[in-house]
């Protein structure tokens, strides 16, 4: 499934995982729990390759809901730049204690 | 309380195993995204921002001790260790996986609960006057019907997939506490002024969301063996005749809207007319089947007023001050309903912890013959307590936080789950509601500010009922970021109101600002022994929106 309307660069790609149902980022090397980890597309043809990815693992029920997001680089680490999508990728913003802002320490 | 008979746990069930070979048949790619999201609607799970979430539903907002311990199980096993209770009276685990959901699925059937038509274009879970027979008010308690319709509603073949999902609530008093007008139907329980009979008014076209609308009356008294006919007809026409092409114009109340109430009414008593009656109203063993599942439990005979619970209350001034605040008066001589508020001061409103559900199913099964109720604005019901057992149940609840004394005061928020869980939301709820909760902390300020509700909302659905909340908050997104508008003079009961907007959007930081102007008229303006809902509709909004223009214009 590709994105509808592409997001301005730099861009990571985001789904969710179709048996856990958690929040997975395209990594180096297939899904990442980790924000941190998500793979940052600078360019076209690298959110292309990005897209492609979804489009197979979507395919093949790993993930659903696959999409491109806008981060910013932050110590060199991608965050979302809406709102919506960094409460996605930490948690409940009332809960510090669940989601990727508690297991991963960010 | 009701108990499933042979046929409700065979079709509990035979959902569960239904439901399990879906989901392994999604895992291993035979059935389609497309194909599996309105399946797993109907089962009420859905994907959120975080996670999928699982709504379950609890019919008519009533609860066995039993069941609530097995919620508590589930949370610990199989989610984050709590849960969220709904304004629709429902339980959502925000944390579930897709691959554990038929098992816990099983775990529900083997309480008697389940997630059957809690989503999707169906007839969704009854609600019903959390006081429901008990309350000083009633008529009659309306549990019998909702349990009629409940049985009706589930599965019905021609209702299973209607143009937009239908929402029903019941009341059998006098007072509305079950928000009747903002359902698609509404059926409160009346006497016909002529013969004194019990029979029901029935509204329709109600709701919240994008197109805020008041349920009309549809027929001032409708016998009540007729009422499962009536009922359908008024299903079949909008089944029929409502809208398909357009999600948002798809509800039962566009086509009150759209054709007029007169015109509705005159298809639905056609429909009526014509429908065998016999083959669809309930037979009346039945009915008295289902009633007697009802029945009054073993009370003893007890004495007006507590010597004992006035003597504690003299000893201790937070008691004195729950008791003011969270009991309602009983029908039965010496007996109390205790709320239970999901407020504490900077919490998040309904949710509860597997730890705390154990301890209010104990003392459910000790102090309240074994039940619990769930109302809409997100608290709990011990509805059978001794006005003697209040001092113990209070110390019980204290002790793990759920004494919290504030139940209709403006610390009794009710805020949908926003933008911290859930993937419509523009803006975020739940932290609006712990800045006011905060904000308003102090007893004797809540005390000296009297009845008043705030009701938050985080996107135009309107879960968090903003647009009944005599204070209601919506929020949205505006460029980027979180904008709040609030309204005024909203009233989800008998004296139903839709609230009227005090101006532009503002940002998160400035609402309880705004919300401390609009208090502060009403604290001048109010006269002896006015409500705020009833200052403004003395005052009108324009020296609220006045008082609102100088925070409005600062943010400006």
């Amino acid at each position: 499934m590709a994105a509808v309307k592409r997001p301005p660069f730099p861009v990571i790609l985001v789904a969710n995982d179709l048996l856990e149902g958690e929040v997975v980022f395209a990594s180096e090397d297939g899904w990442s729990r980790d924000p941190r980890h998500a793979k940052v597309a600078l360019d076209e043809a690298a959110a292309q390759a990005l897209e492609t990815f979804a489009a197979r693992e979507f395919l093949h029920a790993k993930v659903v809901g696959a999409a491109l997001v806008d981060v910013e680089l932050r110590d060199g680490a991608p965050v979302p730049r809406h709102i919506r999508e960094a409460i996605r990728a930490s948690g409940p913003s009332t809960r510090p204690d669940l989601g990727k802002q508690a297991d991963f320490q960010i | 309380m009701y108990r499933y008979d042979e046929f409700d746990e065979r079709l509990v069930r035979e959902r569960v195993a239904q439901f399990a070979s879906q989901v392994a048949r999604r895992i291993d790619g035979s059935l389609t995204d497309a194909e599996f999201l309105p399946l797993r609607l109907k089962n009420g799970l859905y994907l959120q921002l975080h996670s999928y979430m699982l709504r379950i539903a609890i019919p008519y907002g009533t609860l066995h001790a039993r069941q609530l311990r097995q919620l508590a199980r589930i949370a610990d096993e199989y989610d984050r260790g709590y849960g969220h209770f709904t304004t629709r009276t429902n339980l959502q685990f925000n944390w579930s996986k897709l691959k554990d959901v038929p098992t816990v699925l099983g775990l529900l059937a083997d309480v008697e609960m389940h997630c059957i038509q809690t989503s999707g274009n169906c007839i969704r879970n009854v609600t019903a006057d959390q006081f429901a027979g008990v309350a000083y008010d009633e008529i009659e308690d309306p549990r019998p019907i909702a349990e009629l319709i409940r049985q009706w509603s589930t599965l019905h073949p021609e209702f299973e997939w209607l143009g937009r999902k239908f929402k029903i609530a019941v009341s059998g008093a006098t007072h509305d506490r079950a928000v009747v007008k903002s359902h698609d139907l509404g059926v409160r329980i009346v006497r016909d002024a002529k013969s004194g009979a019990a029979g029901y008014e029935i509204l329709v076209g109600g709701g919240l969301g994008r197109t805020p609308l008041a349920a009309q009356v549809l027929r001032e008294f409708l016998p009540r063996e007729d009422l499962l006919a009536y009922l359908e007809a008024t299903l079949r026409v909008y089944n029929l005749d409502g809208r398909r092409d357009n999600k948002y114009k798809a509800r039962i109340k566009i086509l009150v809207h759209e054709i007029g109430i007169e015109a509705f009414r005159a298809l639905v008593e056609e429909e009526f007319a014509r429908i065998d009656k016999a083959r669809v109203n309930a037979d009346p063993q039945e009915q008295a089947r289902i009633a007697a599942y009802f029945a009054p439990p073993a009370y003893q005979d007890l004495p007006e007023v507590s010597r004992k619970l006035e003597e504690a209350q003299i000893r201790d001034p937070e008691l004195a001050r729950f008791v003011e605040h969270n009991l309602f008066r009983h029908k039965r001589r010496g007996y109390t309903a205790v709320t239970i508020s999901l407020k504490p001061i900077g919490g998040t409103p309904g949710d509860m912890s597997s730890e705390q559900m154990r301890v209010v199913a104990d003392l459910a099964e000790k102090y309240s013959f074994d039940e619990l109720r769930v109302t809409h604005a997100q608290n709990l019901v011990l509805p059978y307590v001794r006005l003697d057992d209040v001092a113990e149940v209070y110390a019980a609840l204290k002790a793990h936080d759920l004494a919290t004394a504030n139940v209709g005061q403006i610390t009794d928020i009710i805020a949908c789950p926003g933008l911290d869980y859930c993937s419509l939301a523009t803006a975020r709820s739940i932290p609006i509601a712990q800045a006011l909760s905060k904000h308003f902390a102090d007893p004797e300020k809540q005390k000296e500010i009297g009845e008043v509700s705030i009701k938050i909302s985080g996107c135009i659905n309107a879960c968090g009922h903003h647009h009944v909340g005599n204070i209601g908050i919506l929020g949205l997104e505006k460029k980027g970021v979180e904008s709040y508008q609030i309204t005024i003079g909203g009233d989800p009961s008998e004296t139903y109101a839709l609230g009227e907007l005090l101006g532009p959007g503002l940002p998160a930081e400035y609402v309880p600002e705004a919300i401390d102007k609009v208090i502060a008229v009403y604290l001048a303006e109010r006269q002896q022994g006015e409500t705020f809902i009833e200052a403004y509709r003395r005052l009108g909004l324009d020296p609220f929106k006045a008082a609102f223009k100088e925070i409005a214009d600062v943010v400006a």
